[in-house]
Protein backbone atom coordinates (compact mmCIF):
# COMPACT_ATOMS: atom_id res chain seq x y z
CA UNK A 1 0.00 0.00 0.00
CA UNK A 2 1.18 3.52 -0.76
CA UNK A 3 0.97 6.14 1.95
CA UNK A 4 1.69 9.84 1.77
CA UNK A 5 3.48 11.31 4.75
CA UNK A 6 3.35 15.07 5.15
CA UNK A 7 5.52 16.96 7.59
CA UNK A 8 4.92 20.65 8.34
CA UNK A 9 6.56 22.80 11.00
CA UNK A 10 9.51 24.92 12.07
CA UNK A 11 12.79 24.08 10.36
CA UNK A 12 15.67 22.76 12.45
CA UNK A 13 18.58 20.38 12.09
CA UNK A 14 17.72 16.69 11.94
CA UNK A 15 13.98 16.55 11.11
CA UNK A 16 14.51 14.32 8.09
CA UNK A 17 16.99 12.16 10.02
CA UNK A 18 14.51 11.60 12.86
CA UNK A 19 11.62 10.77 10.57
CA UNK A 20 13.47 8.53 8.15
CA UNK A 21 14.96 6.59 11.08
CA UNK A 22 11.47 5.85 12.33
CA UNK A 23 10.36 4.82 8.83
CA UNK A 24 13.36 2.52 8.44
CA UNK A 25 12.59 0.93 11.82
CA UNK A 26 9.11 0.15 10.55
CA UNK A 27 10.36 -1.21 7.20
CA UNK A 28 8.77 1.56 5.21
CA UNK A 29 10.38 2.32 1.88
CA UNK A 30 10.53 5.89 0.62
CA UNK A 31 9.63 6.04 -3.08
CA UNK A 32 9.70 9.78 -3.59
CA UNK A 33 10.53 12.71 -1.39
CA UNK A 34 10.21 16.45 -1.81
CA UNK A 35 11.23 19.03 0.74
CA UNK A 36 11.06 22.79 0.64
CA UNK A 37 10.65 25.84 2.87
CA UNK A 38 7.31 27.47 2.03
CA UNK A 39 6.73 30.85 3.71
CA UNK A 40 9.22 29.94 6.44
CA UNK A 41 7.51 26.61 7.07
CA UNK A 42 9.41 23.37 6.65
CA UNK A 43 7.32 21.30 4.24
CA UNK A 44 8.19 17.72 3.38
CA UNK A 45 6.08 15.26 1.43
CA UNK A 46 7.03 11.63 1.05
CA UNK A 47 5.47 8.90 -1.04
CA UNK A 48 6.10 5.65 0.75
CA UNK A 49 5.49 1.96 0.32
CA UNK A 50 4.17 0.39 3.52
CA UNK A 51 3.70 -3.17 2.26
CA UNK A 52 6.55 -4.54 4.44
CA UNK A 53 5.38 -2.66 7.53
CA UNK A 54 3.96 -4.85 10.28
CA UNK A 55 1.76 -2.12 11.71
CA UNK A 56 -1.59 -0.90 10.47
CA UNK A 57 -1.76 2.57 8.98
CA UNK A 58 -3.67 3.77 12.06
CA UNK A 59 -0.95 2.52 14.42
CA UNK A 60 1.71 4.11 12.24
CA UNK A 61 -0.22 7.38 12.18
CA UNK A 62 -0.34 7.38 15.99
CA UNK A 63 3.36 6.68 16.29
CA UNK A 64 4.27 9.39 13.78
CA UNK A 65 1.95 11.87 15.46
CA UNK A 66 3.60 11.20 18.79
CA UNK A 67 7.02 11.71 17.30
CA UNK A 68 5.83 14.90 15.58
CA UNK A 69 4.85 16.30 18.95
CA UNK A 70 8.27 15.44 20.38
CA UNK A 71 10.21 17.15 17.61
CA UNK A 72 7.80 20.05 17.14
CA UNK A 73 6.35 19.34 13.68
CA UNK A 74 2.98 18.15 12.49
CA UNK A 75 3.02 14.79 10.70
CA UNK A 76 0.15 13.17 8.85
CA UNK A 77 0.08 9.72 7.33
CA UNK A 78 -2.63 9.14 4.76
CA UNK A 79 -3.51 6.44 2.28
CA UNK A 80 -2.51 7.85 -1.12
CA UNK A 81 -5.94 7.03 -2.59
CA UNK A 82 -7.48 10.11 -0.99
CA UNK A 83 -5.26 12.39 -3.09
CA UNK A 84 -5.79 10.39 -6.26
CA UNK A 85 -9.53 10.38 -5.90
CA UNK A 86 -9.69 14.07 -5.13
CA UNK A 87 -7.34 15.34 -7.83
CA UNK A 88 -7.50 12.79 -10.66
CA UNK A 89 -10.45 11.55 -12.67
CA UNK B 1 2.52 11.22 -8.83
CA UNK B 2 0.30 13.75 -7.19
CA UNK B 3 2.14 17.04 -6.85
CA UNK B 4 2.99 18.96 -3.71
CA UNK B 5 0.41 21.70 -4.16
CA UNK B 6 -2.40 19.16 -4.61
CA UNK B 7 -1.39 17.32 -1.45
CA UNK B 8 -1.16 20.55 0.50
CA UNK B 9 -4.53 21.69 -0.88
CA UNK B 10 -6.20 18.55 0.47
CA UNK B 11 -4.48 18.89 3.84
CA UNK B 12 -5.45 22.58 4.13
CA UNK B 13 -9.05 21.69 3.29
CA UNK B 14 -9.14 19.13 6.09
CA UNK B 15 -7.16 20.98 8.74
CA UNK B 16 -8.15 24.58 8.25
CA UNK B 17 -11.36 24.60 6.24
CA UNK B 18 -13.33 21.95 8.13
CA UNK B 19 -13.59 19.48 5.27
CA UNK B 20 -15.13 16.29 6.54
CA UNK B 21 -17.44 13.45 5.71
CA UNK B 22 -20.51 14.36 7.67
CA UNK B 23 -21.99 10.92 7.99
CA UNK B 24 -21.79 7.29 7.05
CA UNK B 25 -25.33 6.04 7.42
CA UNK B 26 -26.20 2.37 7.21
CA UNK B 27 -29.74 1.71 6.06
CA UNK B 28 -31.17 -1.53 7.44
CA UNK B 29 -34.44 -3.15 6.46
CA UNK B 30 -36.45 -4.36 9.45
CA UNK B 31 -39.29 -5.91 7.43
CA UNK B 32 -38.20 -9.42 8.46
CA UNK B 33 -38.47 -8.48 12.15
CA UNK B 34 -42.23 -7.97 12.08
CA UNK B 35 -44.13 -10.14 14.57
CA UNK B 36 -47.51 -9.86 16.22
CA UNK B 37 -45.79 -10.04 19.59
CA UNK B 38 -44.29 -6.64 20.51
CA UNK B 39 -41.45 -8.03 22.57
CA UNK B 40 -40.42 -10.50 19.89
CA UNK B 41 -40.39 -7.70 17.30
CA UNK B 42 -38.32 -5.46 19.57
CA UNK B 43 -35.80 -8.24 20.26
CA UNK B 44 -35.51 -9.06 16.57
CA UNK B 45 -34.99 -5.37 15.74
CA UNK B 46 -32.28 -4.99 18.37
CA UNK B 47 -30.50 -8.15 17.25
CA UNK B 48 -30.61 -7.25 13.59
CA UNK B 49 -29.20 -3.78 14.13
CA UNK B 50 -26.43 -5.15 16.34
CA UNK B 51 -25.63 -7.79 13.75
CA UNK B 52 -25.55 -5.43 10.80
CA UNK B 53 -24.15 -2.27 12.38
CA UNK B 54 -21.99 -3.75 15.15
CA UNK B 55 -18.81 -2.84 13.24
CA UNK B 56 -20.01 0.40 11.71
CA UNK B 57 -18.36 2.75 14.20
CA UNK B 58 -15.05 0.89 14.21
CA UNK B 59 -14.95 0.70 10.41
CA UNK B 60 -15.70 4.42 10.21
CA UNK B 61 -12.91 5.19 12.66
CA UNK B 62 -10.43 2.99 10.77
CA UNK B 63 -11.18 4.75 7.49
CA UNK B 64 -10.92 8.08 9.26
CA UNK B 65 -7.43 7.26 10.50
CA UNK B 66 -6.11 5.67 7.34
CA UNK B 67 -7.22 8.42 5.01
CA UNK B 68 -6.80 11.25 7.49
CA UNK B 69 -10.30 12.52 6.82
CA UNK B 70 -12.67 13.16 9.74
CA UNK B 71 -15.93 11.24 9.60
CA UNK B 72 -18.13 13.09 12.04
CA UNK B 73 -21.11 10.79 12.40
CA UNK B 74 -21.84 7.12 12.06
CA UNK B 75 -25.56 6.48 11.94
CA UNK B 76 -28.24 3.95 11.17
CA UNK B 77 -31.56 4.39 9.41
CA UNK B 78 -34.27 1.74 9.51
CA UNK B 79 -37.56 0.81 7.85
CA UNK B 80 -40.32 3.19 9.06
CA UNK B 81 -41.37 1.88 12.48
CA UNK B 82 -45.04 2.59 11.74
CA UNK B 83 -44.80 -0.43 9.39
CA UNK B 84 -42.56 -2.62 11.53
CA UNK B 85 -44.73 -2.16 14.61
CA UNK B 86 -48.15 -2.24 13.04
CA UNK B 87 -48.73 -5.96 13.56
CA UNK B 88 -48.02 -5.76 17.29
CA UNK B 89 -49.03 -2.15 17.94
CA UNK B 90 -46.26 -1.81 20.49
CA UNK B 91 -44.38 1.08 18.93
CA UNK B 92 -42.78 2.38 22.12
CA UNK B 93 -41.06 -0.94 22.78
CA UNK B 94 -39.49 -0.53 19.34
CA UNK B 95 -38.38 3.03 20.13
CA UNK B 96 -36.58 1.72 23.20
CA UNK B 97 -35.06 -1.18 21.24
CA UNK B 98 -33.73 1.30 18.64
CA UNK B 99 -32.31 3.49 21.38
CA UNK B 100 -30.58 0.55 23.06
CA UNK B 101 -29.15 -0.66 19.75
CA UNK B 102 -27.91 2.86 18.94
CA UNK B 103 -26.22 3.12 22.33
CA UNK B 104 -24.66 -0.34 22.14
CA UNK B 105 -23.31 0.10 18.60
CA UNK B 106 -21.91 3.52 19.57
CA UNK B 107 -23.59 5.40 16.72
CA UNK B 108 -24.68 9.04 17.06
CA UNK B 109 -28.30 8.77 15.99
CA UNK B 110 -30.75 6.23 14.65
CA UNK B 111 -33.47 7.39 12.26
CA UNK B 112 -36.67 5.73 11.19
CA UNK B 113 -39.23 6.25 13.93
CA UNK B 114 -41.22 7.32 10.93
CA UNK B 115 -44.52 7.11 9.10
CA UNK B 116 -45.55 7.78 5.51
CA UNK B 117 -49.04 9.27 5.58
CA UNK B 118 -49.03 11.57 2.55
CA UNK B 119 -52.39 10.33 1.32
CA UNK B 120 -54.03 9.02 4.47
CA UNK B 121 -53.61 7.09 7.71
CA UNK B 122 -53.99 3.41 8.37
CA UNK B 123 -55.36 2.72 11.86
CA UNK B 124 -51.84 1.71 12.86
CA UNK B 125 -50.36 4.95 11.51
CA UNK B 126 -52.72 6.99 13.69
CA UNK B 127 -51.76 5.06 16.80
CA UNK B 128 -48.10 5.34 15.83
CA UNK B 129 -48.17 9.12 15.41
CA UNK B 130 -49.63 9.51 18.90
CA UNK B 131 -46.57 7.75 20.35
CA UNK B 132 -44.01 10.14 18.81
CA UNK B 133 -43.89 12.66 21.71
CA UNK B 134 -43.32 9.89 24.24
CA UNK B 135 -40.81 8.08 22.06
CA UNK B 136 -38.75 11.24 21.64
CA UNK B 137 -38.90 12.16 25.30
CA UNK B 138 -38.07 8.68 26.59
CA UNK B 139 -35.15 7.97 24.24
CA UNK B 140 -31.91 9.83 23.52
CA UNK B 141 -30.75 8.80 20.07
CA UNK B 142 -33.95 8.01 18.18
CA UNK B 143 -35.01 10.40 15.41
CA UNK B 144 -38.47 10.62 13.96
CA UNK B 145 -39.86 11.80 10.64
CA UNK B 146 -43.30 11.89 9.06
CA UNK B 147 -44.09 12.39 5.38
CA UNK B 148 -47.38 14.31 5.12
CA UNK B 149 -47.40 15.32 1.46
CA UNK B 150 -46.04 14.49 -1.97
CA UNK B 151 -46.30 15.86 -5.49
CA UNK B 152 -48.05 12.65 -6.54
CA UNK B 153 -50.65 12.62 -3.77
CA UNK B 154 -51.12 16.20 -2.62
CA UNK B 155 -51.18 17.22 1.05
CA UNK B 156 -52.78 15.21 3.84
CA UNK B 157 -54.10 18.18 5.82
CA UNK B 158 -55.38 15.93 8.63
CA UNK B 159 -51.77 14.84 9.12
CA UNK B 160 -50.61 18.46 8.93
CA UNK B 161 -53.09 19.37 11.70
CA UNK B 162 -52.04 16.38 13.78
CA UNK B 163 -48.33 17.11 13.42
CA UNK B 164 -48.85 20.65 14.75
CA UNK B 165 -50.24 19.12 17.95
CA UNK B 166 -47.54 16.44 18.06
CA UNK B 167 -44.78 19.04 17.76
CA UNK B 168 -46.32 21.02 20.62
CA UNK B 169 -46.68 17.95 22.81
CA UNK B 170 -43.10 16.86 22.05
CA UNK B 171 -41.83 20.29 23.08
CA UNK B 172 -43.86 20.12 26.28
CA UNK B 173 -42.60 16.64 27.17
CA UNK B 174 -38.99 17.69 26.63
CA UNK B 175 -39.29 21.17 28.14
CA UNK B 176 -36.44 20.55 30.59
CA UNK B 177 -34.04 20.44 27.65
CA UNK B 178 -35.57 23.41 25.80
CA UNK B 179 -37.87 21.27 23.66
CA UNK B 180 -35.00 19.09 22.46
CA UNK B 181 -37.44 16.38 21.30
CA UNK B 182 -38.51 18.65 18.45
CA UNK B 183 -34.92 18.82 17.18
CA UNK B 184 -35.25 15.10 16.48
CA UNK B 185 -38.56 15.36 14.59
CA UNK B 186 -38.90 16.33 10.92
CA UNK B 187 -42.10 16.64 8.92
CA UNK B 188 -41.61 16.17 5.17
CA UNK B 189 -43.11 16.63 1.76
CA UNK B 190 -41.60 14.30 -0.86
CA UNK B 191 -39.40 12.54 1.71
CA UNK B 192 -36.57 10.55 0.12
CA UNK B 193 -35.86 6.92 0.98
CA UNK B 194 -32.07 7.08 0.99
CA UNK B 195 -31.33 10.24 2.97
CA UNK B 196 -28.25 9.76 5.19
CA UNK B 197 -28.83 12.92 7.23
CA UNK B 198 -30.68 13.17 10.53
CA UNK B 199 -33.23 13.71 11.80
CA UNK B 200 -35.00 12.77 8.58
CA UNK B 201 -33.25 9.53 7.62
CA UNK B 202 -35.26 6.35 7.21
CA UNK B 203 -34.68 3.23 5.14
CA UNK B 204 -37.39 3.23 2.47
CA UNK B 205 -39.27 0.10 1.47
CA UNK B 206 -37.84 0.31 -2.05
CA UNK B 207 -34.31 0.05 -0.65
CA UNK B 208 -32.24 -3.15 -0.47
CA UNK B 209 -31.73 -5.26 2.66
CA UNK B 210 -28.82 -3.16 3.88
CA UNK B 211 -27.03 -0.24 2.27
CA UNK B 212 -24.35 2.38 2.93
CA UNK B 213 -25.17 6.01 2.19
CA UNK B 214 -22.69 8.81 2.74
CA UNK B 215 -23.25 12.51 3.31
CA UNK B 216 -20.37 14.85 2.51
CA UNK B 217 -19.91 18.33 3.81
CA UNK B 218 -17.58 21.27 3.42
CA UNK B 219 -19.17 24.74 3.52
CA UNK B 220 -15.86 26.05 4.88
CA UNK B 221 -13.97 24.76 1.84
CA UNK B 222 -16.42 26.44 -0.55
CA UNK B 223 -16.18 29.71 1.38
CA UNK B 224 -12.36 29.64 1.27
CA UNK B 225 -12.37 28.86 -2.46
CA UNK B 226 -14.64 31.86 -3.06
CA UNK B 227 -12.32 34.13 -1.08
CA UNK B 228 -9.82 33.63 -3.89
CA UNK B 229 -12.19 34.99 -6.58
CA UNK B 230 -13.31 38.21 -4.87
CA UNK B 231 -15.01 40.62 -7.30
CA UNK B 232 -15.17 38.09 -10.16
CA UNK B 233 -18.48 37.71 -12.01
CA UNK B 234 -21.12 35.23 -10.87
CA UNK B 235 -20.27 32.77 -13.63
CA UNK B 236 -16.81 32.48 -12.10
CA UNK B 237 -18.39 32.07 -8.67
CA UNK B 238 -20.54 29.18 -9.95
CA UNK B 239 -17.53 27.60 -11.66
CA UNK B 240 -15.42 27.84 -8.50
CA UNK B 241 -18.16 26.21 -6.42
CA UNK B 242 -18.53 23.43 -8.99
CA UNK B 243 -14.84 22.59 -8.93
CA UNK B 244 -14.75 22.59 -5.14
CA UNK B 245 -17.91 20.46 -4.88
CA UNK B 246 -16.33 17.97 -7.26
CA UNK B 247 -13.31 17.51 -5.00
CA UNK B 248 -15.42 17.25 -1.85
CA UNK B 249 -17.68 14.66 -3.43
CA UNK B 250 -14.82 12.55 -4.75
CA UNK B 251 -13.69 12.14 -1.19
CA UNK B 252 -17.21 11.15 -0.13
CA UNK B 253 -17.32 8.60 -2.93
CA UNK B 254 -13.99 7.14 -1.80
CA UNK B 255 -15.16 6.82 1.80
CA UNK B 256 -18.49 5.34 0.68
CA UNK B 257 -16.92 2.66 -1.51
CA UNK B 258 -14.32 1.83 1.12
CA UNK B 259 -16.93 1.55 3.89
CA UNK B 260 -19.14 -0.53 1.66
CA UNK B 261 -16.27 -2.92 0.86
CA UNK B 262 -15.13 -3.31 4.46
CA UNK B 263 -18.62 -3.82 5.85
CA UNK B 264 -19.70 -6.11 3.01
CA UNK B 265 -22.76 -3.97 2.40
CA UNK B 266 -23.67 -2.46 -1.00
CA UNK B 267 -22.99 1.22 -1.61
CA UNK B 268 -26.17 3.22 -2.05
CA UNK B 269 -25.59 6.88 -2.72
CA UNK B 270 -23.51 9.91 -1.91
CA UNK B 271 -25.62 12.84 -0.74
CA UNK B 272 -24.14 16.09 -2.06
CA UNK B 273 -25.66 18.31 0.60
CA UNK B 274 -23.55 21.13 1.99
CA UNK B 275 -24.21 20.69 5.70
CA UNK B 276 -23.03 23.38 8.11
CA UNK B 277 -21.97 22.90 11.72
CA UNK B 278 -22.01 25.48 14.51
CA UNK B 279 -18.19 25.74 14.27
CA UNK B 280 -17.08 29.14 13.02
CA UNK B 281 -15.96 28.80 9.41
CA UNK B 282 -18.31 25.91 8.62
CA UNK B 283 -21.33 27.95 7.66
CA UNK B 284 -23.55 28.10 4.56
CA UNK B 285 -24.55 31.67 5.52
CA UNK B 286 -20.91 32.75 5.27
CA UNK B 287 -20.75 31.41 1.70
CA UNK B 288 -23.75 33.56 0.78
CA UNK B 289 -22.09 36.54 2.45
CA UNK B 290 -18.85 35.81 0.59
CA UNK B 291 -20.83 35.97 -2.67
CA UNK B 292 -21.59 39.58 -1.74
CA UNK B 293 -24.37 39.94 0.82
CA UNK B 294 -23.90 42.16 3.86
CA UNK B 295 -25.79 39.58 5.90
CA UNK B 296 -27.56 36.35 5.07
CA UNK B 297 -31.24 37.29 4.63
CA UNK B 298 -30.56 40.52 2.71
CA UNK B 299 -32.28 40.93 -0.68
CA UNK B 300 -30.37 38.72 -3.10
CA UNK B 301 -30.06 35.86 -0.60
CA UNK B 302 -32.44 33.54 -2.44
CA UNK B 303 -30.65 34.11 -5.75
CA UNK B 304 -27.24 33.51 -4.18
CA UNK B 305 -28.50 30.32 -2.55
CA UNK B 306 -30.02 29.14 -5.84
CA UNK B 307 -26.64 29.61 -7.52
CA UNK B 308 -24.84 27.79 -4.71
CA UNK B 309 -27.26 24.88 -4.64
CA UNK B 310 -27.16 24.36 -8.38
CA UNK B 311 -23.37 24.63 -8.64
CA UNK B 312 -22.88 22.11 -5.81
CA UNK B 313 -25.03 19.60 -7.68
CA UNK B 314 -23.35 20.19 -11.02
CA UNK B 315 -19.91 19.75 -9.49
CA UNK B 316 -20.86 16.79 -7.37
CA UNK B 317 -22.84 14.74 -9.81
CA UNK B 318 -19.86 13.74 -11.94
CA UNK B 319 -17.76 12.92 -8.90
CA UNK B 320 -19.99 10.12 -7.67
CA UNK B 321 -21.34 7.05 -9.39
CA UNK B 322 -24.68 7.32 -7.58
CA UNK B 323 -26.01 10.57 -6.23
CA UNK B 324 -29.12 10.65 -4.09
CA UNK B 325 -30.58 11.62 -0.76
CA UNK B 326 -31.39 15.28 -0.43
CA UNK B 327 -28.37 16.70 -2.28
CA UNK B 328 -28.74 20.42 -1.75
CA UNK B 329 -27.51 23.07 0.68
CA UNK B 330 -28.93 22.82 4.20
CA UNK B 331 -29.94 25.94 6.06
CA UNK B 332 -30.52 24.83 9.66
CA UNK B 333 -30.52 28.00 11.73
CA UNK B 334 -29.22 26.64 15.04
CA UNK B 335 -26.45 24.64 13.36
CA UNK B 336 -24.95 27.50 11.37
CA UNK B 337 -22.99 30.30 13.07
CA UNK B 338 -23.73 32.72 10.21
CA UNK B 339 -27.47 32.02 10.27
CA UNK B 340 -27.57 32.57 14.04
CA UNK B 341 -25.84 35.94 13.66
CA UNK B 342 -28.17 36.90 10.80
CA UNK B 343 -31.24 36.14 12.91
CA UNK B 344 -29.85 37.98 15.94
CA UNK B 345 -29.16 41.18 13.99
CA UNK B 346 -32.58 41.09 12.32
CA UNK B 347 -31.37 40.36 8.79
CA UNK B 348 -33.01 36.95 8.50
CA UNK B 349 -36.72 36.37 9.09
CA UNK B 350 -38.84 33.24 9.06
CA UNK B 351 -40.50 34.41 5.84
CA UNK B 352 -37.12 34.83 4.12
CA UNK B 353 -36.11 31.36 5.28
CA UNK B 354 -39.31 30.03 3.72
CA UNK B 355 -38.42 31.67 0.41
CA UNK B 356 -34.91 30.23 0.60
CA UNK B 357 -36.30 26.71 0.98
CA UNK B 358 -37.76 26.99 -2.54
CA UNK B 359 -34.26 26.79 -4.00
CA UNK B 360 -32.37 24.46 -1.69
CA UNK B 361 -32.83 21.44 0.50
CA UNK B 362 -34.49 20.93 2.79
CA UNK B 363 -36.74 23.34 4.53
CA UNK B 364 -37.31 25.47 7.58
CA UNK B 365 -34.84 23.65 9.73
CA UNK B 366 -33.88 23.94 13.40
CA UNK B 367 -35.84 27.13 13.94
CA UNK B 368 -37.00 28.04 17.45
CA UNK B 369 -40.23 30.00 17.89
CA UNK B 370 -41.88 31.25 21.09
CA UNK B 371 -43.26 28.56 23.40
CA UNK B 372 -46.77 29.99 23.27
CA UNK B 373 -47.05 29.49 19.49
CA UNK B 374 -50.28 27.56 18.88
CA UNK B 375 -50.46 24.11 17.29
CA UNK B 376 -52.61 25.63 14.50
CA UNK B 377 -49.95 28.22 13.68
CA UNK B 378 -47.30 25.48 13.46
CA UNK B 379 -49.63 23.47 11.22
CA UNK B 380 -50.14 26.58 9.05
CA UNK B 381 -46.39 27.05 8.64
CA UNK B 382 -46.04 23.33 7.92
CA UNK B 383 -48.78 23.48 5.28
CA UNK B 384 -46.98 26.38 3.58
CA UNK B 385 -43.67 24.58 3.64
CA UNK B 386 -44.98 21.29 2.25
CA UNK B 387 -46.98 23.18 -0.40
CA UNK B 388 -43.66 24.56 -1.68
CA UNK B 389 -42.33 21.04 -1.97
CA UNK B 390 -45.45 19.59 -3.57
CA UNK B 391 -45.73 22.31 -6.21
CA UNK B 392 -42.00 22.50 -6.96
CA UNK B 393 -41.54 18.68 -7.04
CA UNK B 394 -38.84 18.80 -4.40
CA UNK B 395 -38.31 17.72 -0.83
CA UNK B 396 -39.22 20.27 1.79
CA UNK B 397 -39.50 19.87 5.53
CA UNK B 398 -40.15 21.55 8.81
CA UNK B 399 -38.11 21.02 11.96
CA UNK B 400 -39.35 23.62 14.39
CA UNK B 401 -38.97 23.99 18.14
CA UNK B 402 -41.73 25.87 19.95
CA UNK B 403 -39.38 26.36 22.91
CA UNK B 404 -41.36 26.07 26.15
CA UNK B 405 -41.32 29.25 28.24
CA UNK B 406 -39.13 31.11 25.75
CA UNK B 407 -39.86 34.45 24.08
CA UNK B 408 -38.54 36.19 20.96
CA UNK B 409 -34.91 37.13 21.53
CA UNK B 410 -34.18 34.28 23.96
CA UNK B 411 -31.82 31.47 22.96
CA UNK B 412 -32.31 27.72 23.22
CA UNK B 413 -29.12 25.72 23.56
CA UNK B 414 -29.09 22.11 22.35
CA UNK B 415 -25.35 21.56 22.41
CA UNK B 416 -23.14 19.61 20.03
CA UNK B 417 -23.94 19.57 16.33
CA UNK B 418 -27.50 20.77 17.00
CA UNK B 419 -26.13 24.12 18.18
CA UNK B 420 -28.19 26.91 19.69
CA UNK B 421 -31.25 28.61 18.25
CA UNK B 422 -32.30 32.23 18.73
CA UNK B 423 -36.09 32.33 19.23
CA UNK B 424 -37.62 33.94 16.11
CA UNK B 425 -40.91 35.80 15.79
CA UNK B 426 -43.71 34.01 13.92
CA UNK B 427 -46.72 35.67 12.30
CA UNK B 428 -49.43 35.61 14.98
CA UNK B 429 -52.51 35.97 12.75
CA UNK B 430 -54.71 32.90 12.96
CA UNK B 431 -55.17 30.05 10.47
CA UNK B 432 -57.19 27.80 12.80
CA UNK B 433 -60.29 27.66 10.61
CA UNK B 434 -58.35 26.49 7.59
CA UNK B 435 -56.49 23.84 9.59
CA UNK B 436 -59.75 22.65 11.21
CA UNK B 437 -61.25 21.97 7.78
CA UNK B 438 -58.94 18.96 7.40
CA UNK B 439 -59.12 16.71 4.34
CA UNK B 440 -56.68 16.52 1.51
CA UNK B 441 -55.28 19.19 -0.81
CA UNK B 442 -55.33 17.54 -4.26
CA UNK B 443 -52.11 16.81 -6.10
CA UNK B 444 -51.05 19.60 -8.45
CA UNK B 445 -51.71 19.50 -12.19
CA UNK B 446 -48.12 18.61 -13.05
CA UNK B 447 -48.29 15.40 -11.03
CA UNK B 448 -50.33 13.99 -13.90
CA UNK B 449 -47.44 12.98 -16.08
CA UNK B 450 -48.63 9.63 -17.38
Amino acid sequence: MKAIITVLGCDRIGIIADITALLAKNKINILDISQTIMQDIFTMIMLTDTSECQKTLSELEEEMEKMGKEIGVSITVQHSDIFHSMHRI
Amino acid sequence: MINTSEILETITMIRQEHLDVRTITMGISLLDCIHSDGKKTADAVYDKIMRRAGNLVKTGEDIEKEYGIPIINKRVSVTPISMVGQASGDYLALAHALDRAARDTGINFIGGYSALVQKGFTDGDKAFLDTIPRALSETNLVCSSVNVASTKTGINMDAVAKMGRIIKETAERTKDSGGMGCAKLVVFANAVEDNPFMAGAFHGVGEPECVINVGVSGPGVVKCALEKVKGADLGTVAETIKKTAFKITRMGQLVATEASKRLGVPFGIVDLSLAPTPAVGDSVAYILEEIGLEKCGAPGTTAALALLNDAVKKGGVMASSYVGGLSGAFIPVSEDAGMIEAVRCGALSLEKLEAMTCVCSVGIDMVAVPGDTSAETISGLLADEVALGVVNTKTTALRIIPAPGKKVGDTVDFGGLLGSAPVMPINGFGCGEMIARGGRIPAPMHSLKN
